[in-house]
This record gives structure tokens, C-alpha cells and sequence, in this order.
């Protein structure tokens, strides 16, 4: 009897446990309206460049007037949108980034919709970013990871340097979690993208923590001027620095001290 | 007006002598003004402004004595971790202290020298350096008695074998020469990649497969032989061998879409638009990542040498003068990306004999 009893109590709990939610469908249905919410925002801000359906538009001479957006993913729209350099305020080599025009809602809204158009990534999640647990060790093996693959356009400490062109790599200063494991994702403009085939979601994760300790240590050399290496350092130092003491020289030989200043 | 204002203190300036500056006979235009007449500073003529000096520049030295005390005082007393400001606090406060006690010294020594310290003006005329006649005479002598009683110039046979055994001491110093190092051989022309070598992942040496690599993606990439053991456990490769075989074999891989190359050769030797360059610029041999994804170029960040990897890595801007290598890429019987061979060109900067056989 208490067998039957223990059997009846485990099979009720595997059955709440596994049972199909009914929840999805009110899932599904809220997604679809956030997609129709994304859509309507798509059609207002984005589709004069990028079509209605996302589809792109092409120029005259084959050239893309706005890129097709079908399967660039979530993750894309999410950066893009998410700093500002979407919608772009002007044709120039490069979008910069700017004050995000969408608050938070809207953005994921947009997401979703550019998310509909055809499988791309999904804003990556905390996995990419959470560097709570991170052990020294991983912050090393971050560390070369980051040399190898980011500084030779982000410069040593993720300054960002100039590419060709009028081109540059932005800086990486306190950049959030999300949008840095978005662009390593999607590869927004001349950035090539680094799937997680080739550098691994925990060694992601493990070069944005490298970025964050190398970015919070203090500066112990004083002034890092930019930390863009020697150009900067050696103007101040040469033009500021000996030009200083050249007109200090000059002022003390110049510097009468003579009770007539005839 | 000169002789109204000069102070009985100072020493009368000493003029040249007056006919070596005289005019020539055709008139000289520019007369020997000789030297301005002498003013006094207001310490010469005003005892309270001498004193008041004087206590400027000691001030100026006793802040300095406080200043150096005040570094020893941080060095002992300030956490070497400590930040102010973003900054490391001792570092701060040890150059700043440091820094201020030597400026006060030199702003006391210069207010010293400009204020206090006599200022009349002197002439000093050259003299020669030559030394007096009669010791170049005695130094002559000297000279040639020791010539003659070591017998140097007439004992022969004794001169000329110490000339020749001076002479032979050179020797040694070309022969030594030879340390300097073998001459390079073959190496600069081969690199450690072979036929049937993995492109792995750099720095953590994973073997990539074709699928790994997105349409548009840059891999930083490694020959394989540098992470692989013996049946030992030993590396196959370690220390500066390591190095030096790292730093000729480093690839770039980039997949590209076929539709986008223009260069039937480099597009065979790719697989379905990956392409494999060596990552070494061939200007200068600096490493070279710098890829814009949407027009397929590579930057060196040294000398801008850029390169069109849609085009064979053509050079299109810049000092290089050749296109970056490039591997023959294959799939193993595993799936991952192989080498098929060395790279179709020398690795790195050119140099003279690159061309000889």
C-alpha cells in the first residue's frame, strides 16, 4: 500500500515536472508581440535604408544602399542599436558610436523583429560575461587570448588605434559585458567575427575579464595619456616636455635683473 | 653716465688692448663696441634687498631639506599598493617630493647666482696651449737618446721580427671572427610547415575544422608541430627553437566568400574561400592582424603595408614589395584543416641573396 502510495506521489511530481507547459503558448504569443512591436519600430526608423522586410536595398550599381539584415541575428540588431551607431546619422566610412536613440525595450523589441528575419546569434547571456567565478588562471589564459586576437587593432590595453582609411578600432573602455559578446559574435563592420567554435564561450568570457582588470588597475606611471603607446608620450615630451625647459633656460638667461631695464 | 652709477665694489672690467680692435685704414663698419657699461642690481646698491635675497634663497634650500626628508618619511611610511587619485600613492609622493626638493635647489642656486653673487664683467684673453720651447727641446732629446740606446734603428734583424710578430697578432682577431655565428643555410627559406601538419588555433593549439570558421571570421593561427609531444611527453619543439620556429610559421586564416576572389591561384589553394597567409609582414617581418573584414585587407601597423587577401595578400599600399605568403590548405581524414605543404614563398622580410639559388 505505502509502495502505491510513494508510486502514485512520484509519478504526479515526474508529471508536473515534465509535463508541456501551457506557458510556451503565452510565451510564443508574447513574442510574437514583441516582434510586431519591433516591426513597427523597423518600419519607422530602420526601413528607409535597410527595407521593409529587412531585405536590404541595393543601388543602382549593385552596391548596398542599406545591408540585408536577414540573418544577421539578434545579437547584431542588439549592438548595433544598443550604441547608438545604428540608426547612423550620416554616409561616412565608419559608424561611430553615439547615444543610444532607443531606450532598452525598444532595442530588444528591434532584436526580435532583426531575430524573426532568419536564424543569426542571440544576445549572448551572462555565460559570455559573468566573470564572478573567474580563477587567475583564467584571467591569464584570457589574457593571451586578448593579445593574440584583439590588440593588434585594440591596442595592449583596449585603447582602439587607427585602421586604413580614416578607419579606427574603437576603445574598449567600459564597454558592457553584453555588447562586447555581441560584437565578438557578429563582427559590426570591419571587425571580423570570433565564433565559439574557434574561442570558446569561457575563453570569451575569460578575455572580457582579462579587459576589465587590465582596465581597472590603477595607472602607476601617472598620466597614461591615452595609453596609445609612444606617439602620444613622445609629443608631450619632446614638444611640452623639452620645450618647457628650453623656455625656462631662455627665461632665466633673458631675465634682467638690472636696477635700469634700459 | 657709467661713471655716476659705478660702485666702488666692483673691479674695474679689464678692455682688450685697444690697437688689436683699432679700424683698418679703409674704415672697418663694425668698430669693436667693446664691453656695455656696468648697471648695479638692486642687491648691489640696497643692503635690505641683499638681505631679503638671502633669506629667499635660504627658504628655498630648507623647503628642499623638508622635501627630501618628507620622500624618506614615504618610502617608509606609504603602502607600496596604495592608489590616490587612479594613481599609485607612493609613486606620487616619492616624485613629487624627489622632484620638488631638486627644483627648489636649482631655483636657489639660479636666484643665488642672478642676485647675490658678484656680477662684474671679465675678459679673459686665449692663451696657447703648446707647451714652452725649451721642454719641447728636452722632450726631443729624451726622445731620441732612448732611440738610440735601445738600438732600434740599427739592430735590423730585431726590428723587423718584433714588426712581424705585431703584425701577426691581427690574426687571431679575424680568426676569432668565425664565432660570430654559422651562416644561415637554408633556414630563412623553410619554415616548420610541412605536408600533413594541422593549422591549430593560437595560443591554445585546438586543430579547426572547416565548419569552425564563419563566412567573414579572422583565426589566429599556429602549425601544429609547436604544441605536439614526442612518445616521451617531451615537446617536439621548446624554448628559443620554439620561438624561432613560431615566429617564421604564424598564419593568418580568413574565409572569404568565393564570389568576392579575384585570384584564381590563391583561391586553389584555399578551401571553399578559407585561405591560410603567413601572418609576417614581408617588409619588416612585423606580425600583422589588422584585418578589415569588409574589403578583405590587412594592415601592418609598422610601416601601413597593406595587403588584399582577395587578391593573393597583393601588396596595395605601402613599402612591402611582395605578396604574404601563402599555405596550401587540405582537409585530414579526421576533418581538420592541414597544410599540404611549406609556403609558396620566403617568410618574412626579403633579403640580398633571396633570389640566388
Amino acid at each position: 500500500m505505502l509502495v502505491l502510495l510513494l508510486g502514485l506521489v512520484a509519478i504526479g511530481a515526474l508529471y508536473a515536472a515534465l509535463a508541456p507547459r501551457t506557458v510556451q503558448a503565452d510565451d510564443l504569443a508574447a513574442d510574437a508581440d514583441l516582434v510586431a512591436e519591433g516591426r513597427e519600430l523597423f518600419l519607422i526608423g530602420c526601413a528607409s535604408c535597410h527595407g521593409a522586410n529587412g531585405q536590404g536595398i541595393l543601388q543602382a550599381d549593385g552596391g548596398a544602399y542599406g545591408p540585408s539584415l536577414i540573418g544577421v541575428g539578434a545579437a547584431a540588431a542588439y549592438f548595433q542599436v544598443g550604441t547608438g551607431r545604428m540608426p547612423l546619422a550620416q554616409n561616412s566610412v565608419q559608424a561611430p558610436k553615439k547615444d543610444p536613440v532607443y531606450d532598452d525595450a525598444e532595442i530588444e523589441a528591434l532584436s526580435a523583429f532583426v531575430a524573426s528575419l532568419g536564424p543569426g546569434p542571440a544576445i549572448p547571456g551572462p555565460e559570455y560575461y559573468d566573470t564572478t567565478d573567474v580563477t587567475e588562471e583564467d584571467l591569464a589564459r584570457g589574457g593571451e587570448f586578448f593579445r593574440t586576437n584583439c590588440t593588434a587593432c585594440h591596442n595592449s590595453v583596449g585603447a582602439g588605434g587607427a585602421l586604413s582609411g580614416g578607419r579606427y578600432a574603437p576603445s574598449l573602455e567600459g564597454v558592457k559585458g553584453s555588447i562586447f559578446a555581441s560584437a565578438l559574435l557578429t563582427g559590426p563592420q570591419q571587425m571580423p567575427p570570433f565564433s565559439d567554435d574557434v574561442i570558446s564561450v569561457e575563453d570569451k568570457r575569460n578575455i572580457y575579464a582579462y579587459l576589465r582588470t587590465v582596465q581597472d588597475q590603477p595607472d602607476n606611471g601617472g598620466l597614461d595619456l591615452g595609453a596609445v603607446g609612444p606617439v602620444s608620450e613622445g609629443l608631450l615630451a619632446w614638444i611640452l616636455g623639452i620645450g618647457a625647459l628650453v623656455g625656462f633656460a631662455a627665461w632665466i638667461g633673458k631675465h634682467t635683473v638690472r636696477a635700469d631695464k634700459t | 653716465m657709467s661713471d655716476d652709477r659705478s660702485d666702488d665694489r666692483q673691479v674695474e672690467p679689464v678692455r682688450p688692448d685697444a690697437r688689436s680692435v683699432e679700424p683698418h685704414a679703409d674704415g672697418d663698419p663694425y668698430p669693436n663696441p667693446g664691453i656695455e657699461p656696468h648697471l648695479p642690481r638692486p642687491t648691489d646698491v640696497d643692503d635690505k634687498a641683499d638681505r631679503r635675497v638671502e633669506r629667499q634663497v635660504s627658504t628655498l634650500f630648507a623647503v628642499s631639506a623638508l622635501l627630501t626628508l618628507g620622500f624618506c618619511v614615504a618610502y617608509l611610511a606609504i603602502d607600496r599598493y596604495a592608489s590616490w587619485a587612479g594613481t599609485n600613492a607612493l609613486n606620487l609622493v616619492l616624485g613629487c617630493t624627489l622632484g620638488g626638493a631638486l627644483l627648489l635647489i636649482g631655483i636657489g642656486a639660479i636666484q643665488w647666482s642672478k642676485m647675490l653673487m658678484d656680477d662684474h664683467e671679465v675678459v679673459e684673453l686665449r692663451h696657447s696651449s703648446g707647451s714652452s720651447h725649451e721642454d719641447q727641446v728636452e722632450a726631443l732629446a729624451a726622445f731620441e737618446q732612448g732611440a738610440a740606446e735601445s738600438g732600434f734603428g740599427r739592430r735590423r734583424m730585431l726590428r723587423g721580427s718584433l714588426l712581424a710578430s705585431l703584425g701577426v697578432l691581427g690574426l687571431p682577431a679575424v680568426i676569432l671572427l668565425g664565432d660570430l655565428g654559422p651562416l644561415p643555410g637554408n633556414r630563412p627559406r623553410e619554415t616548420v610547415w610541412a605536408k600533413g601538419v594541422r593549422v591549430v588555433s593560437d595560443p591554445d593549439g585546438e586543430p579547426l575544422r572547416l565548419s569552425d570558421i564563419q563566412l567573414g571570421q579572422l583565426v589566429n593561427g599556429q602549425p601544429g608541430v609547436l604544441f605536439e609531444t614526442d612518445e616521451e611527453g617531451e615537446p617536439l619543439y621548446e624554448g628559443t627553437e620554439r620561438l624561432n620556429a613560431k615566429a617564421k610559421a604564424s598564419v593568418i586564416l580568413v574565409r572569404i566568400d568565393p564570389a568576392d576572389l579575384v585570384n584564381p591561384d590563391s583561391e586553389a589553394k584555399g578551401v571553399e574561400g578559407v585561405l591560410c597567409f603567413s601572418k609576417i609582414c614581408t617588409h619588416l617581418g612585423c606580425p600583422i592582424s589588422l584585418y578589415e573584414t569588409q574589403i578583405r585587407r590587412v594592415l601592418c601597423p609598422c610601416h601601413q603595408s597593406t595587403f588584399d587577401l582577395s587578391d593573393g595578400a597583393k601588396v596595395v599600399f605601402g613599402p612591402a614589395a611582395r605578396s604574404l605568403p601563402q599555405l596550401d590548405l587540405g582537409i585530414d581524414d579526421q576533418g581538420y584543416l592541414v597544410a599540404l605543404g611549406d609556403f609558396d614563398a620566403i617568410v618574412g622580410p626579403s633579403f640580398p641573396e633571396m633570389t640566388q639559388d
